[in-house]
């Protein structure tokens, strides 16, 4: 019994002598830290995916609380809501609020639109496809579809489509961080405005070859050939090395470059009912 | 006595099928492809017009800057198209196309450029020899194609002491060193001697790999009695032929990661480059021909070619049999440091040493497994490197860690997923640390 | 051409005939020498502890690549046959059954799938089960049966004391008086000779009896290139040195106990030993070095499996600041 209270005792003791170092090494060397931080990274979504361009949360609540206007300080995940929480919490006015963006792909090259010209053997990386040629489908702009940019992502937004062999980004999880598109090898992540309900037009090619070239090796490759440049009533769009570019910034949307596209490379997403199937059928 | 490099290094089962077999001269086509990039460095810029009368020799594409080469065409006849195609990489690249009419063919066959006389080339400067070889577009034969003239003028404040003359031909397979060397081994010498002269050295050393015996032999009885060139027989040990690697054999120095070969003293040619040398100097023909070796278990007339740059791989193959029918990978260069082609439509540039043809069951890799940290590649990198961990840093994102390891100072031989029990992609996640490396320090600037 | 696709990966385009299968069936072949001759001297009792210490392990491993990880199984390249039987190598011939399969569970479970799997274990999972077991169940784990005598007998096998048993005991009556010390000593020393450790006619677990069947093995490892001397070499020459400076029979001291088996089998575990050969000379030194300080002034009569536990643990260390050197630079370390 004895030897029972004995060890009670002596645990108990060192037990409660660490508890009281802690206590005071912990109230010692406590960091005095602005209240906001902490208030601020309550808010924030936690993810760290360094879309606002700081290296994650807590750095983002830094500049936030240190920051005399919240001009170019921006949540892309939270969006417009958390940064008006965050502006009443220091006391600022929110910044020009900014449509809230999606990535896009500008590669449709699936299966079917780009068949396969060899078979690559190495580790599923793009970033090491690339570097060995120019990936299995004999397009050099194209979608390797490894799948760097579904690691990359936090928010479950991408995935590779098994029967395309190509990557879908969800419009409803992505939240616009951007962190596909620094990973993609080839540049083919673009954030663009969301649009309303979620309507956009954009290219879905990247190929800069000449007409012919890009012809062979795609099916619905841009060929540069500016039909859709000379049909846009808003200047949207641009042709730079044999490929067409809609400005997300110009595009009203009216959606008449879609059907004088002679390669269905315009892709117009979410537009009611019909516009719905197309892009399913893509 | 038979010398080698010290550290790591593999053997790898030699297949030289094609080993002591004669050169042949497949003839030249009626239409090639130029390409302008066939060399490390900027690409070469085009000096011809759609339409225009080339002749055999005639430059068609101009050196852009320091690093750079010049580019003939390898036939007479019309330049048919100008533009962007794609090379054996799928990488676009500029081009020329010319076709020949029966009349170039004729006109080539009796038009050979007359050579230089001994006088001539006795009154040579060494400038002279130098300014030669850049215009006749001459490159390292070897694999890495960059331009010699700039190896041949080493910096003011460094002094060459040995030439050496790379006939390691440490790749498995390849012969295409082997056979030149037997068939041309006077031609060599003569380029040899002009290297020399034009370099200042004094002294040259051939390093050849024991698995050419005859190759060896033969030299050591045309070089009888000579001082300043001599031969120095190789163990045979992949990558003997890495210019670092054959330095430390003959010289027993070291050449420090980041420095020039020429920081201890040396300089290092290829012995096919010495060649294409004898040709610029004496025949007064620009590089348009190469050897290569066309292998591989099933081919069925595997041999060694001398081909006009330009010819397409595919009329190549045709020479040699055509393409096996169980053909699963095929690979510009050797297995070890080649790079596997999507197809043959592509023209022969200076770099192609070798076209290998594996069959299906050798082109897969096996499956990957865990790495046991067994230490074979540690033990196997001839470069002093730890390769599963600048693997695992690579995977991790750790650009700054793999840097300091090392992986710049990689040689890209692939002893390391040559020899890993566990299957590993050692050298591509190696290759993109580079490039991540390269792409950092990019940005800091 | 048109209807052929090419496989494009990078280079290197050719591979070693070396596999992970390779190398591990080749220890298993390797241990077969000293497995077939522990069975011919404990008879029965070998075969139990054998089977079921192999089965043990394999069975853990599946049903935890199966069950707990929901992955494919990779029972088939060995490894976990190689922990079964060094496992067994280690214990006495005598000991139940329940016992070895906590010992297996421990070294699969703990051991090896706790931090990851293959490849990814910090400590020797044979090893960590084969002190877990000895820590938990002395007794059981320090009583060895006899050679040869009681080859029917599993359970109740008589037993005996092994020559380092002896050897403490020795050291330990010298602490306590002079007196009768010499008496011991001479007992000790005349009791065995370097041939009876050499053929295994002495007490001790499976793995340890014959010096001879060990090396066998080990020649055929260092053949086939799934081992480098490094290790065994560092081992053993410094257990002998440190040996003959602490005024005890250096030869005995290597022919005894687990050293051998330590050195050979146990310590070249690549997954918990360095890379480097710089780095495994050092290793070796210091099991070595360890060994023989438990072994005179430790508890333990026997201390390799814990020398390289505490190695093991150093490993990474090692691997961090014993780094080959690059070529074209000077030494740094």
């Amino acid at each position: 019994m004895d030897l029972v209270v004995l060890s009670v005792v002596i645990l108990g003791g060192i037990g409660i002598v660490s508890a009281v170092v802690l206590f005071l090494t912990a109230k010692k060397f406590a960091v005095k830290e602005n209240p906001k931080i902490a208030e601020i990274e309550e808010i924030l979504p936690g993810a760290n995916c360094g879309g606002c361009g700081r290296n994650g949360c807590h750095d983002f609540a830094v500049a936030c609380a240190c920051a005399t206007s919240l001009d170019g300080l921006r949540c892309p995940v939270g969006g417009d809501e958390t940064m008006s929480q965050v502006a009443k919490i220091v006391g600022l006015v929110k910044a020009h609020s900014t449509m809230p963006q999606v990535a896009v792909l500008h590669c449709n090259g699936t299966c079917a639109n780009r068949p396969k010209k060899s078979d690559y053997d190495g580790p599923r990386s793009c970033h090491i496809e690339h570097t060995i040629y120019y990936g299995a489908h004999g397009c050099a702009y194209g979608c390797l579809g490894c799948g760097d940019c579904v690691s990359a992502c936090k928010f479950d937004a991408m995935r590779i489509n098994p029967t395309t062999g190509i990557i879908e980004i969800d419009g409803d999880k992505c939240v616009g961080c951007g962190a596909c598109t620094e990973v993609c090898p080839r540049n083919l992540i673009e954030l663009r405005n969301k649009g309303p309900r979620g309507m956009r037009v954009y290219v879905a090619c990247a190929n800069k070859d000449k007409g012919a070239v890009a012809m062979k090796e795609c099916s619905v490759s841009c060929i540069g050939c500016s039909k859709c440049l000379k049909e846009c009533p808003h200047e949207a769009i641009t042709i730079k090395d044999n490929l067409a570019y809609i400005d997300y910034k110009k595009c009203k949307l009216c959606k008449k470059c879609v059907p004088v596209c002679p390669r269905n490379a315009i892709i117009a997403a979410n537009f009611p009912v019909k516009k719905v199937e197309v892009e399913e059928n893509n | 006595m038979l010398k080698t490099f010290n550290r790591g290094g593999i053997h790898v089962p030699e297949n030289k099928i094609t080993a002591g077999a004669p050169i042949v001269d497949v003839p030249a086509p009626r239409e090639v492809v130029v390409t302008f990039s066939q060399h490390i460095g900027a690409m070469a810029v085009c000096c011809v017009k759609v339409g225009d009368q080339v002749k055999r020799g005639q430059l068609i594409a101009k050196a852009n800057g320091v690093v750079s080469a010049n580019v003939h065409t390898p036939i007479s006849g019309k330049v048919k198209s100008i533009g962007k195609l794609k090379t054996a990489f799928g990488y676009p690249c500029d081009t020329v196309t010319i076709v020949a009419s029966d009349e170039d063919v004729a006109f080539d066959a009796e038009n050979i450029p007359t050579p230089r006389t001994d006088e001539e080339i006795e009154a040579l400067t060494s400038e002279e020899i130098k300014d030669i070889v850049a215009d006749a577009g001459v490159v390292g034969l070897g694999g890495a194609t960059f331009p010699t003239k700039v190896k041949l003028t080493p910096p003011a404040d460094a002094h060459a002491e040995v030439l050496i003359l790379n006939g390691a031909e440490c790749e498995p397979y390849l012969t295409n060193d082997h056979a030149l060397m037997l068939a041309c081994a006077d031609e060599i010498l003569e380029g040899v001697r002009y290297i020399m002269r034009a370099t200042g050295v004094k002294k040259a050393v051939f390093g050849i790999e024991n698995n050419k015996k005859d190759v060896i032999e033969l030299f050591n009885s045309k070089l009888k009695g000579e001082k300043s060139i001599v031969v120095q027989a190789l163990q045979t040990k992949y990558p003997q032929g890495g210019e670092k690697q054959l330095i430390k054999a003959i010289t027993g120095k070291e050449v420090a990661n980041g420095a020039l070969p020429i920081s201890v003293g040396a300089l290092v040619q290829n012995v096919a480059t010495a060649y294409a040398i004898y040709r610029a100097v004496r025949l007064c023909e620009p590089l348009i021909s190469r050897i290569i070796t066309v292998t591989g278990k099933s081919v069925e007339k595997p041999g060694n070619y001398r081909v006009y740059l330009g010819t397409s791989l595919k009329s190549v193959v045709d020479v040699a049999g055509g393409i096996p029918k169980d053909t699963g990978k095929i690979v510009v260069g050797g297995p070890m440091m080649g790079r596997a082609i999507v197809s043959l439509d592509t023209p022969t540039t200076k770099g192609v040493s070798g076209l290998l043809f594996l069959n299906e069951a050798e082109a897969r890799r096996e499956a990957e497994e865990p790495c046991i940290r067994c230490g074979a590649c540690v033990r196997d990198c001839p470069m002093g490197l730890e390769p599963y961990l600048l693997m695992s840093l690579t995977e991790n994102n750790e650009v700054e860690q793999a840097e300091e390891h090392g992986v710049r100072n990689c040689i890209e031989c692939g002893c390391c997923a040559y020899t890993c029990p566990s299957h590993r992609p050692l050298l591509d996640f190696i290759r993109l640390g580079k490039a991540k490396v390269n792409d950092m320090i990019r940005k800091k600037r | 051409m048109d209807n052929m696709r090419l496989v494009v990966s990078g280079s290197p385009h050719i591979h070693s005939t070396d596999s992970v299968n390779r190398r591990m069936w080749g220890v298993v072949i390797a241990l077969m020498p000293a497995v077939a001759y522990s069975v011919y001297l404990f008879g029965l009792g070998a075969l139990v502890v054998l089977l079921t210490s192999v089965l043990g392990c394999v069975i853990t491993e599946y049903l935890i690549q199966r069950y707990m990880l929901g992955g494919k199984t990779t029972i088939t390249n060995g490894s976990a046959v190689i922990t079964g039987l060094l496992f067994a190598m280690n214990l006495p011939s005598n000991l139940p059954i329940w016992i070895i399969l906590i010992g297996c569970v421990v070294a699969i479970g703990l051991g090896k799938y706790a931090f990851g799997g293959l490849g990814q274990n910090i400590f020797n999972p044979a090893i960590l089960g084969r002190v877990f077991l000895l820590i938990s169940f002395p007794q059981q784990m320090t009583s060895w049966p006899l050679p040869l005598v009681n080859r029917g007998e599993y359970l109740d096998a008589t037993t005996g004391a092994t020559y380092l048993g002896q050897m403490k005991m020795e050291a330990m009556s010298r602490a306590d008086s002079s007196t009768g010390a010499s008496a011991v000593n001479e007992i000790a020393t005349e009791s065995l000779t370097w041939i009876d450790a050499l053929i295994g006619n002495m007490g001790g677990s499976l793995g340890e009896m014959s010096a001879i069947a060990l090396i066998i093995g080990g020649v055929f490892m260092l053949l086939r290139g799934i081992i480098s001397w490094h290790i065994p070499v560092s081992i053993i020459g410094t257990v002998m040195l440190f040996a003959w400076g602490a005024g005890v029979d250096p030869v005995m001291s290597v022919l005894s106990g687990g050293v051998m088996l330590g050195a050979i089998f146990m310590a070249t575990d690549y997954v918990t030993s360095p890379m480097t050969r710089r780095g495994m000379v050092m290793y070796g030194m210091m099991i070595g070095i360890i060994t023989m300080i438990i072994r005179l002034w430790g508890a333990y009569p026997e201390g390799v499996s814990f020398a390289i536990l505490i190695m093991n643990g150093f490993t990474p260390l090692i691997n961090k600041f014993v780094r080959p050197r690059k070529f074209g630079e000077r030494r740094v370390n």
